[in-house]
């Protein structure tokens, strides 16, 4: 679940803390000060991807990749077992003394259908990946990060993380130039 | 000098992207100030004429149903017109959005972004635009499911060795990857559109839409990537669509149509109309709605030399077809080609030269491209000459059939040239609603590609905005 940025929060409701930075070259530099630190259960938020950032992090690469892979491969076997089963099998039709089923005219229903299925896979893999759809979120209780798809930049420590404390995790935030530091509450209902 | 990226792009651009000293804030509240203000009372005035365009063509499209394809100015030998060409024409206007989101995504050019999300838009309701016709074209309308692989009693199958069948499923996954696409794209403004709410029921219905977007670097990970691969795969796709479209001409034995130049012809002459159409749409878009530093002339004269690389390969093309014509030795085909330059649809043909081939020439001059009642006209004329371009291959490559006792000259009627031109409500009305409720700009993406979205600008001291990078804004905003 923590790498779709959702995370359990603690008995007394917190979920994490919440820290402002100044712009994209801060964020970065916090976020891999406190990967060094040790912290994993954390998250950037910011209104378009950082470059570097997933480095900074400590991330791979996305899977995506193969689930469209998955998606391409069983969009091509379809469409030529359907070709071959709707012409060949259970509708054979003589048109010129032309094959009822042979590959080269069927590569043109082969390769969008390949297409198609890759694609499909491809972005409800990418959502199932990230949690999404998730309307629900305990970062959404706070007021200024609202300001997150506009111009805000955001280090998001949880509360799940082995490492975390409140009161030091908070302070190593404001040494690293965060503003607005918060903690939020995960109250499981909406404000 | 440390490298920075203001001084690495000193090197690539010769302009910045996006112009008048924005910040990321400005750029949010140009984009969604748009969609949050009251309706303007010009908006329903367009929405209404447009409405009316597309009433005009759900009631052409019902007196079809009643009469029959007699209502049509088909003939014996023209059996194929309006609808074919009409279909074409509107599956061509949109390749250009897929171009726009997907190869030049891929080629890296960051100019895209501030055209992205409209060109995106056109395209899938080109596609809508598109789709009528094959669907209202069949006669006998209540089989048109006959056109997809559905069970049914009568234990039928589609025939799969038909072009005209690879056309469906090369129009319906084209028209649902770009739907798809898009809206990919469209998250993370949508959730701008959520966090800026100030009442309950939009916050509600852009919160439902956003999918809980929240920016998460964790999130932008996997999103990046099936953006990436969206566009990999959408760069085939397209150039696949327009030369299966070419396929259901190539592969008949009618002389004009049975040519192997036709897929990548095709496939130009598509990119080349659906430019011309982003000119005209962003020409009067960026005016209306005040977006003049996003979209700055650097992006229009971008397209005006990619409508004239296209144009002049498109006429590059028609004169090859001669050539061909005249170097196969076949007698049908030199007739084919003299007839559509002399015969009965010379007028034809030499609308759509001069549109295509010759107007486009003019954007050789470097003031001609920026000058916006100029290209305005220009990309007029080159819907227009693509229109006929689709007319010409049609009509002339049929009109005159292998047996001289079956010509016949083929002449649209009312109803013929309503239904074409209702399609352009349809457009529009899908067009306008865009514009009015979704963020006509791919806002996330703007500002990822201004030099204060890179970590190392503030490597010195930069303070937020673009200014070190600006060159003097006067000559960049008209």
């Amino acid at each position: 679940m923590a790498s779709m940025s959702i995370y359990q929060a603690q008995e007394d409701d917190v979920y994490g803390v919440l820290a402002e930075f100044a712009h994209p070259g801060e964020l970065l530099h916090a976020a891999a000060s406190v990967h060094e630190a040790g912290y994993r259960h954390f998250d950037t938020h910011s209104p378009f991807p950082v470059h570097g950032m997933d480095k900074a992090m400590g991330l791979g690469n996305s899977i995506v990749g193969w689930i469209t892979l998955g998606g391409g491969i069983a969009g091509l076997a379809l469409a030529t077992w359907m070709q071959w089963w709707m012409g060949e099998v259970s509708y054979p039709i003589n048109i010129s003394g032309k094959p009822f089923f042979a590959f080269e005219p069927s590569i043109p229903v082969m390769f969008e259908l390949t297409v198609l299925l890759a694609s499909l896979a491809t972005v409800a893999g990418m959502f199932a990946l990230n949690g999404l759809p998730r309307p629900y979120n305990p970062l959404f209780y706070s007021r200024n990060f609202l300001r997150v798809t506009d111009d805000a930049f955001f280090l998001h420590i949880a509360a799940s993380d082995k490492r975390f404390d409140q009161d030091s995790t908070a302070q190593m935030l404001r040494d690293l130039g965060a503003s607005n530091v918060e903690t939020i509450h995960d109250h499981g209902e909406e404000d | 000098m440390e490298k920075t990226l203001a001084t690495t792009a000193d090197f690539h651009d010769e302009a910045p992207l996006v112009t008048g000293n924005l910040s990321f804030h400005d750029i949010t509240e140009i984009v969604s100030s748009h969609t949050e203000k009251k309706t303007p009372l010009a908006w329903y005035g367009a929405f209404t004429l447009a409405l009316s365009g597309l009433m005009l063509m759900v009631v052409m499209i019902a007196y079809l149903f009643w009469n029959g394809t007699g209502v049509w100015g088909l003939n014996n030998p023209v059996g194929w017109g309006y609808a074919i060409v009409n279909f074409v024409f509107w599956v061509g206007i949109g390749h250009a959005g897929t171009l726009i989101s997907a190869i030049l995504f891929l080629f890296r050019q960051q100019w895209r972004t501030a055209i992205n999300r409209s060109a995106e838009a056109m395209t899938i309701f080109a596609v809508i635009c598109a789709l009528v016709f094959p669907g209202i074209h069949v006669g006998r309308i209540w089989a048109a499911y006959w056109m997809l692989p559905i069970p049914n009693q009568m234990d039928m199958w589609p025939q799969f060795k038909s072009p005209l069948l690879w056309d469906v499923f090369a129009v319906s996954t084209y028209f649902t990857v770009s739907a798809v696409f898009w809206y990919v794209g469209l998250v993370p403004d949508i959730a701008t559109l959520r966090d800026r709410a100030t009442n309950k029921i939009r916050r509600r219905v852009m919160g439902v839409l956003a999918m809980g977007w929240t920016g998460a670097n964790r999130h932008w990970r996997n999103y990046e990537k099936a953006y990436l691969l969206l566009a990999a795969l959408a760069t085939p796709l397209v150039l696949s669509v327009h030369s299966v479209v070419s396929f259901d001409f190539a592969v008949s034995v009618v002389p004009g149509w049975h040519t192997t130049i036709f897929p990548p012809y095709f496939v130009a002459g598509a990119i080349f109309s659906g430019f011309a159409m982003v000119v005209t749409l962003g020409v009067v878009a960026r005016h209306v709605y005040g977006v003049k530093n996003i979209v700055t002339i650097d992006h229009l004269e971008k397209m005006n030399i990619v409508i004239l690389l296209t144009g002049t390969m498109v006429g590059f093309a028609y004169i090859t077809e001669f050539f061909i014509a005249w170097y196969s030795g076949v007698q049908y085909e030199q007739y084919a080609f003299t007839n559509r330059m002399f015969g009965p649809y010379a007028w034809a043909y030499w609308t759509m030269m001069s549109c295509n081939l010759f107007f486009p020439q003019f954007f050789w001059f470097k003031k001609l491209r920026r000058s916006i009642p100029f290209m305005f006209v220009i990309s007029i004329f080159v819907n227009i000459g693509m229109w006929f371009e689709r007319f010409v291959i049609t009509v002339t490559s049929l009109h005159r059939d292998y047996l001289p006792s079956s010509w016949d000259y083929y002449t649209p009627t009312a109803v013929d040239i309503l239904t074409f031109v209702g399609t352009f409500g349809l457009f529009f009305t899908f067009y306008l609603l865009f514009l009015r409720f979704l963020p006509m700009v791919a806002v996330s993406e703007v500002k990822g590609v201004m030099p204060q979205a890179d970590p190392h600008f503030y490597d010195h001291s930069g303070d937020g905005h673009a200014a070190s990078h600006e060159i003097d804004v006067s000559t960049h905003s008209e």
